[in-house]
């Protein structure tokens, strides 16, 4: 054994990179153009080959009766050896003389794309390898496609085997004006294209003899050249929340900050709900709390100067600079299940640490990357790539990955295992199903920028109940209340946007629901833009509410105004059981005995056991506790 | 006169956080070294594993990389590790192992879990001896898993320690008898995890997957994290790897401090499992193991 100290090995050059950068670089390209083998050439070259590793390949490769593999030193798996291919993704680890280099070496193999994807998404840099004989084959071009989609920019060509075509220079500058033509196309510009012959070690670490009439860098040098990623402290601050810790008296909100940066004392947004707060400390351990600023990267845990309702998969931001809330996402992905994707499956959305359930409106194009064909189909083939709109179940926090591209990525779960990701392309605000042909036009203030004047988030309150049950009063004696402090409430009363807006619409079931399907609409608008929509309406058919509160979502709350119908019939404020019971009035609900009551309304409230003021109150108190009245405002209110 | 007071409040209120939305901090915060790195990395992985997981465990074989992966659970959950440690413990450690579990299971404050492994004789005779002697320590392990029913298992291993570990996933499913499936692997990417194991299943979770020797050792030292001093040079030799005693050996060595330890890492060709004889055997032994379930 061979055990030096060496005296100039002081702790400043401690092994693996406390002082030297270190970058992560993906081997990829078509299966047996010489992954493996330039993995294996590259760590002898550099001497980085731990002591018996080489005996050991001799041995195992003549064990197999084969001349020297080279690409057995990464392919540990017996299948892999028996099969001669690269099945999963692995790491070694090597060293240049200016950095330390993190090798990842993919499966170039078609049936095992999920494996590359795999090991290229943790590489900052990647080497694209192609067999000088074969050429630009079709995993070739699926591999430059995904580097793409992987937000991989800076990829070096290697042209492997050159000896196959005797070094010659034409058929290097034939692959090389192809390759380069491809990956243009896609937005990546190769840092170098490099002849080399991995078996034999031309162009690997130094310039041969075979390949004199190559000036270009080698392929050590290339990857010098290729720079670790930097942590995205320049954009703005995202924060995904990971969990709520109570492990102690500290409400400690934990995640990791994936761009930015954040120090105590900082006022913040909650995304999607777009409530405020500021940030009192952040914690940590052994000591704590810790002063200054936390930039990208930081696994992070801070305490907020409010109570608030916060919840694992929300983001934080800086007010003024906040994610956008949506519920429509257009992404370009790579699919990896076995069953395609297709218009209309139900799937798992990831985004940060949001989970959402989605449905996938529309694939707006499906292409196979690796033959380069658009596909006229309505589904996305496993290891194809495409471009769909989704709809999600719930709103989440989402940017364009041109903006963030951490949080403008997401990953598609489908039976509990990864099966796609990709990258967000366009977040629609707000935003609700819609037909191809209508752009909707996003509006120019965003959730956080109201709610912060509002004191509020948006919300549809929608009271229902016989006529007479006091709905309207109600209604007004709310819009008064939240007015009084501030707020944006607006009143949607049934029977006066008969007058405009339904003025087409009878009392046929179809007629009602449609009547209540506007109403959710306009008051599901008004609640995405920050009001509080109140709709008094008797909506007597369950169906009809139910999808009123689909449209509205997270912001519905359901109140049943119970007051016994017997009270309504003597209140009867529009007169309009007196002119049912003397048969001038059809389709009247309070005696036809149709109104479905609610089973999962939000609150219930019977107007002749309490006064208005009273039953508004209540509602307020709901508003406050579900997070859409912010807290402190009734406090504020209370000592005005 | 009350109406004009309220309203002013009002506007005070409503403009407080319009004016602070535009001065958005442009200040840069202190740059992060790698050991920082991969210490935000591994909390990371290990918050997702606590979130995600209905039943974790940590497993603590008392080495240097359990050592740090427990330090890195404190610092992830400010102090308290918040799921049992246990020990699948093959009975044949050194004393000085026992010794270093009995006091700081105790000082840092761990539910500790010591689970015994079943005889030789129950496990797989067709192994060879030093890995069937370590194959115990999975069998002990499934006793544990059915025992507590754990869905999620955080274990210290490492890519750079041996050539199939390297191909791990950092949410690595097994199947119901706690196999590998190495050939069908799930995708694994943007730290987005496969963490939704099949009923009966459990996912092995490896938050110091992309550590290296090097690492664990001047973070150890950053850190100030207690060691056994069976890692120190003792007349010439000491452990890298500590397993059980009659298929562990040290290396020659004279690192009397974790300085040292750096220092001959940095220069030495030799591979860290080299004093483990399991490793060794035949060419795919420790495969059989990993795939049966071993770590």
């Amino acid at each position: 054994m061979n055990m030096i100290i060496s005296p100039t090995s002081a702790l400043s050059a401690t092994p693996n990179g406390t002082t030297r950068p270190q970058v992560r670089i993906v081997i990829v390209g078509h299966v047996d153009h010489g992954k493996s083998t330039l993995v294996g050439r590259l760590l002898h070259e550099t001497g980085s080959l731990p002591e018996g590793k080489l005996e050991m390949l001799k041995a195992v490769s003549a064990r197999r009766g084969m001349p020297f593999e080279w690409s057995f030193l990464l392919d540990a798996l017996q299948t892999e050896r028996d099969q001669g291919i690269t099945i999963d993704t692995t790491q070694i680890r090597f060293r240049t003389h200016s950095r330390d280099v993190v090798l990842i070496d993919a499966p170039g193999h078609a049936e095992f794309l999920r494996n590359m994807i795999t090991g290229a998404s943790q590489a900052d840099g990647a080497v694209l390898i192609i067999d000088a004989l074969e050429g630009v084959r079709d995993q070739t071009r699926r591999h430059g496609y995904l580097l793409h989609l992987l937000g991989i920019k800076q990829v070096a060509i290697v042209v492997n085997k050159m000896d196959r075509v005797d070094f010659s220079a034409a058929r290097f500058a034939e692959i090389s004006k192809e390759i380069t033509a491809h990956l243009t196309g896609l937005g990546v510009t190769p840092t170098a294209v490099i002849p080399i012959s991995a078996r034999d070690g031309d162009g690997v670490a130094a310039h041969t003899a075979n390949i004199a009439w190559y000036k270009g860098p080698t392929v050590v040098e290339a990857l010098d050249a290729l720079e670790p990623a930097r942590p995205l402290e320049a954009l703005p601050l995202r924060l995904p929340v990971q969990a709520i810790y109570k492990f102690d008296d500290r409400r400690i909100v934990a995640g990791r900050i994936e761009s930015g940066s954040l120090i105590a004392g900082d006022e913040i947004v909650i995304m999607p709900a777009g409530k405020i707060a500021k940030i009192r400390s952040v914690e940590s351990w052994p000591s704590t709390p810790v002063e200054g600023r936390q930039g990208a990267g930081r696994s992070v845990g801070i305490t907020l100067d409010r109570e608030l309702f916060i919840e694992r998969g929300d983001i934080i931001a800086h007010a003024g600079t906040s994610p956008r809330d949506t519920r429509r996402v257009r992404a370009r992905i790579f699919w990896l299940h076995d069953k395609p994707l297709a218009k209309g499956d139900s799937i798992l959305v990831r985004l940060g640490t949001r989970e959402a359930r989605a449905n996938v409106v529309a694939i707006e194009k499906a292409i196979d990357p690796g033959a380069l064909s658009n596909e006229e189909g309505k589904s996305i083939a496993r290891n194809h790539v495409g471009e769909i709109d989704i709809s999600l179940a719930q709103p989440i926090a989402a940017d364009p990955h041109g903006d963030n591209p951490r949080t403008g990525r997401l990953v598609i779960e489908v039976n509990g295992r990864i099966a796609g990701g990709g990258l967000v392309l366009s977040v629609d605000a707000g935003q609700r199903a819609a037909p191809i042909d209508i752009v909707p036009v996003e509006s120019a203030l965003r959730p956080d920028e109201r709610s912060a004047r509002y004191r509020h988030n948006g919300a549809v309150v929608w009271l229902t109940g016989l006529p007479g049950a006091g709905k309207s009063t109600l209604a007004r004696a709310l819009e008064r209340r939240l007015f009084a402090n501030g707020g944006s409430p607006i009143l949607l009363d049934g029977d006066t946007l008969r007058a405009g807006l339904n003025g087409d619409l009878g009392f046929s079931p179809q007629d009602r629901s449609e009547n209540i399907r506007r109403l959710a609409e306009v008051a599901t608008h008004l609640a995405r833009n920050g009001h509080i929509a109140i709709v008094a309406a008797v909506s007597p058919a369950k169906d009809d509410r139910d999808a009123a509160r689909r449209i509205a979502d997270t912001a519905f709350r359901e109140i049943y105004i119970s007051t016994p119908a017997e009270v309504c019939e003597s209140r009867d404020p529009k007169g309009h059981y007196a002119k049912a019971r003397a048969g001038t009035l059809k389709s009247f609900t309070g005696i036809l005995n149709d109104y479905q009551p609610p089973t999962g309304a939000e609150l219930v409230l019977d107007t002749s056991a309490r006064s208005v003021a009273e039953a508004a109150e209540e509602i307020e108190r709901l508003l406050a506790n579900t997070g859409i009245l912010f807290d402190e405002l009734t406090d504020l209110a209370a000592n005005i | 006169m009350d109406v004009l007071t309220n309203d002013s409040a009002r506007q005070r209120l409503r403009q407080a956080p319009l004016i602070q939305a535009s001065s958005v901090p442009q200040m840069t915060p202190p740059s992060m070294d790698h050991l920082d790195q991969l210490e935000a990395q591994s909390i990371y992985i290990l918050r997702e594993a606590f979130a995600r997981l209905k039943k974790l465990a940590l497993l603590w074989s008392l080495g240097k990389d359990s050592n740090v992966m427990i330090w890195l659970a404190r610092k992830a959950f400010f102090g308290g590790v918040p799921f049992p440690a246990m020990h699948v413990d093959t009975g044949k450690k050194f004393a000085e192992m026992y010794a270093f579990r009995d006091r700081y299971a105790k000082e840092w404050n761990l539910d500790l879990r010591v689970e015994p492994c079943p005889p030789i004789d129950a496990v797989d005779p067709t192994l060879p001896p030093a890995a069937r002697s370590a194959a115990r320590k999975t069998e002990g392990l499934k006793l544990a898993l059915a025992k507590y029913g754990f869905d999620g298992l955080i274990a210290g291993i490492r890519r750079d320690e041996e050539a199939t570990r390297a191909k791990e996933r950092v949410f690595s499913p097994r199947g119901l008898e706690g196999e590998w499936d190495v050939r069908d692997q799930p995708p694994e990417f943007w730290d987005q995890f496969n963490a939704s194991p099949p009923q009966g299943a459990h996912l092995r979770i490896h938050p110091i997957l992309h550590w290296t020797e090097a690492d664990i050792w001047a973070y150890t030292k950053r850190e100030n994290i207690p060691i056994i001093p069976l890692y120190i040079a003792k007349d010439g030799k000491r452990y890298r790897s500590l397993g059980d005693q009659d298929i562990t050996n040290p290396v020659a060595s004279t690192a009397s401090n974790i300085d040292e330890i750096l220092a001959e890492l940095d220069a030495t060709k030799v591979p860290e499992r080299a004093g483990r004889a399991l490793d060794h055997e035949t060419e795919d032994a420790f495969e059989r193991l990993r795939v049966a379930g071993y770590l």
